[in-house]
């Protein structure tokens, strides 16, 4: 990833030296190594600051949208999974094609450090990634991890190496080197569920909601400009976690929402304070929508019509969805 | 000093319970969080921090505190009850229990705040020292020792016994009423933890942590500066960080309509949201922007300035785990630092 970064850096310094771009959009360094922000860097100066490895998961696509709104240039370097969440921008009218310009960049998979401190690991001093090997090494003493063993569970279900749009891609492809898990297998559980059961099991995963609404914010398919929940003169508005209902009327809604446009980035779930499962509702849409209208994978392209929103004679009749798509 | 072993933990438990609702920090769907203790409560005292701040023990995420019920033409009034239940928050880490005084200076001052005072009078708070500290802690910085953490009573973790000591008076009507349970235990090994926990503090990164004098200082110009820009740019406006935190205090009271009757109640808001403050007309703060530079404004300047130099920041470090763009207040305090303009 160290070459990757270095070739990261000098594109960006080709793309603001001649002014292509007036903003590029990369990640900076934290305080611990692991803690890596996304950044815009507009100046040369800014450059030596910007940062690529194993701690990169952000999707960087949703800060396309403060370019796009304001007729500016702007480049994005892009991880293969980033880039579905580029193209539902476009699709959605949100980020400008013409204004952006898509470097992609390899990845072989991006790290937890949730995975890493749930063994126990405190008072990290340094992280060095070393091949295949992690080693952390804290105030406590020394540990040393398989990378295999340590991914962002997104990471473990990576769609692959290709991208969905790029103007230009840097260094080699590479592949997450892991047991892959496989996208629908939570689904498959839920859909095994009794409704009771079912309902149960979203009742408890919901309401350990608290309101953040990270998800919504980091999500490349939740893109309104005012969203419905920041509305005070609607009645869903409640801020309150009051009960159980009121974050499911939230998480429900934008579910329901973003259904066809969830590229399924993962990002929702990554950056969920209380660790919901936010994903599973999304997936659950995904593989529905696939099985009643064909194959689709929102964000694979920028073009092509969405089935919930391109009226065919033969769709799905709706008694087939009354049984829960089974 | 007293002690009680870990074999005797399950009767302190139970006896701590039985004189009021007892908060624990234990294992919650994967992750510690305070909660009311039960007989299969899991407790957790090894973890540094809990995922949430116990903040809202005093400070519910949700009440409420008026009904109005219509009766016909009738109306009626019905305020809610002050809440009476004595309560036991143990195992708070120190900078939690200072959280707390940043509180009491929002919520005790003038027009004081019923409803937390009498939260706060009926809770009994037991500290836990912290012996293993993480790399995100940075309680020093705000001098708070957290391996004498306060409270009505201090424990400490020292291999499988824990030390007790009261400290107030409420502490020490607590220690009565369990003392059947503890023993004599010897000071000196609670010092020798209190020492090697100290050396582990200064390994960690932000050990020498400090805010820069020139922050609150110099109000306009940190509130002019340029570094607002970059920093806020990526953040996402969510309230990820406001609610993990144990000292933002802000909330919205509004309605609720159920059938023949309205609830009045109150949650915690935050200023990064967008409609923050719109029940006043409008949220003045219409960029991202100036958002974020509130939430940080408040905690380094503007608190401060209205309460004798204290920041609105204990060091807890959940900012630090919890932002899903890692954005959080160290790096806002070290960019203002370095600022040219500032």
């Amino acid at each position: 990833m160290q070459k990757i970064a270095e070739l990261i850096k000098k594109e960006a310094e080709s793309l603001l030296k001649e002014k292509k771009v007036t903003a590029v959009l990369a990640w900076q360094p934290g305080e611990f190594y692991y803690d890596n922000s996304p950044a815009y860097f507009t100046s040369l100066e800014q450059l030596d600051k910007l940062v690529y490895n194993e701690f990169c998961p952000a999707n960087l696509s949703k800060y396309l949208m403060t370019g796009s709104k304001k007729k500016e240039t702007m480049a994005i370097f892009a991880k293969p999974c980033d880039t579905y969440g580029i193209n539902q921008l476009i699709k959605d009218h949100r980020v400008k094609r013409e204004l952006i310009t898509v470097i992609g960049i390899p990845c072989s998979g991006m790290i937890d450090i949730k995975k890493i401190k749930a063994q126990g690991v405190k008072g990290i001093i340094s992280v060095a990634v070393e091949g295949e090997k992690v080693i952390v090494k804290t105030a406590y003493g020394e540990k040393t991890f398989n990378k295999t063993d340590i991914l962002l569970a997104k990471c473990m279900s990576c769609k692959g190496s290709d991208y969905m749009i790029a103007d230009k891609e840097l260094g080699e492809k590479m592949e997450v080197k892991c047991q892959k898990l496989d996208p629908l297998a939570g689904v498959t559980k839920l859909e095994a569920m009794t409704s009771k059961e079912r309902f149960a099991f979203w009742q408890e995963e919901l309401s350990k909601c608290i309101r953040c609404n990270a998800c919504r914010d980091i999500c490349p398919a939740c893109s309104c400009e005012q969203c419905i929940f920041d509305n005070q003169e609607a009645a869903v508005a409640g801020k309150a976690s009051a009960n159980t209902a009121e974050e499911q009327m939230f998480h429900i809604i934008r579910a329901y929402h973003v259904a066809g446009r969830c590229v399924g980035c993962g990002e929702c779930a990554r950056v969920c304070p209380q660790g919901i499962q936010l994903g599973l509702l999304n997936t659950k849409f995904s593989k529905d929508i696939s099985m009643f209208y064909g194959k689709y994978q929102p964000g694979a392209d920028t073009d092509s019509k969405a089935p919930l929103v391109d009226y065919k004679f033969d769709d799905v009749e709706p008694t087939i969805s009354a049984k829960g798509g089974r | 000093m007293l002690k009680i072993n870990k074999a005797k933990w399950l009767e302190l438990f139970a006896a701590l319970s039985a004189q009021g609702t007892l908060y624990v920090p234990a294992n919650v769907d994967d992750k510690v969080d305070f909660t009311i203790w039960q007989n299969a409560t899991e407790v957790d005292l090894q973890a540094t921090q809990t995922a949430k701040s116990i903040k809202n023990i005093f400070f519910p995420q949700v009440e409420n505190l008026l009904d109005f019920k219509t009766d016909g033409l009738k109306l009626s009034v019905e305020q809610r009850m002050l809440p009476e239940e004595a309560t036991i928050a143990f195992g708070v880490r120190g900078c939690d229990v200072r959280s707390f005084e940043v509180l009491d200076k929002v919520f005790l001052k003038d027009p004081v705040d019923t409803f937390y005072k009498a939260r706060r009078e009926n809770c009994t708070i037991v500290s836990l020292a912290c012996s293993a500290p993480d790399e995100t802690c940075f309680c020093g910085t705000f001098a708070i020792d957290a391996t004498n953490p306060g409270g009505d009573v201090t424990t400490w973790l020292v291999g499988d016994e824990l030390f007790w000591q009261a400290n107030t008076d409420k502490g020490s009507q607590l220690t009565e009423k369990v003392k059947t349970l503890l023993v004599e235990g010897d000071a000196a090994e609670v010092a020798a933890q209190q020492k090697a926990t100290k050396e582990i503090m200064a390994k960690m990164p932000l050990a020498d942590f400090k805010i820069a004098a020139k922050i609150p200082a110099e109000q306009e110009k940190v509130f002019n500066s340029t570094v607002w820009q970059q920093l806020s740019g990526t953040c996402l406006s969510c309230c990820a960080c406001t609610y993990v935190c144990p000292t933002c205090h802000c909330y919205d009271v509004r309605d609720f309509e159920v059938d023949n009757k309205v609830e009045r109640f109150r949650c915690w808001d935050s200023c990064m949201c967008k409609d923050f403050t719109k029940m006043a007309a409008v949220n003045p703060r219409v960029s991202r922007l100036e958002r974020f530079r509130q939430r940080y404004m408040h905690k380094l300047v503007y608190f401060p300035e209205n309460n004798e130099g204290t920041f609105a920041c204990v060091g807890c470090g959940r900012c630090l785990q919890k932002c899903p763009v890692n954005l959080n207040i160290v790096k806002v305090a070290k960019a203002l630092e370095v600022a040219k303009d500032v």
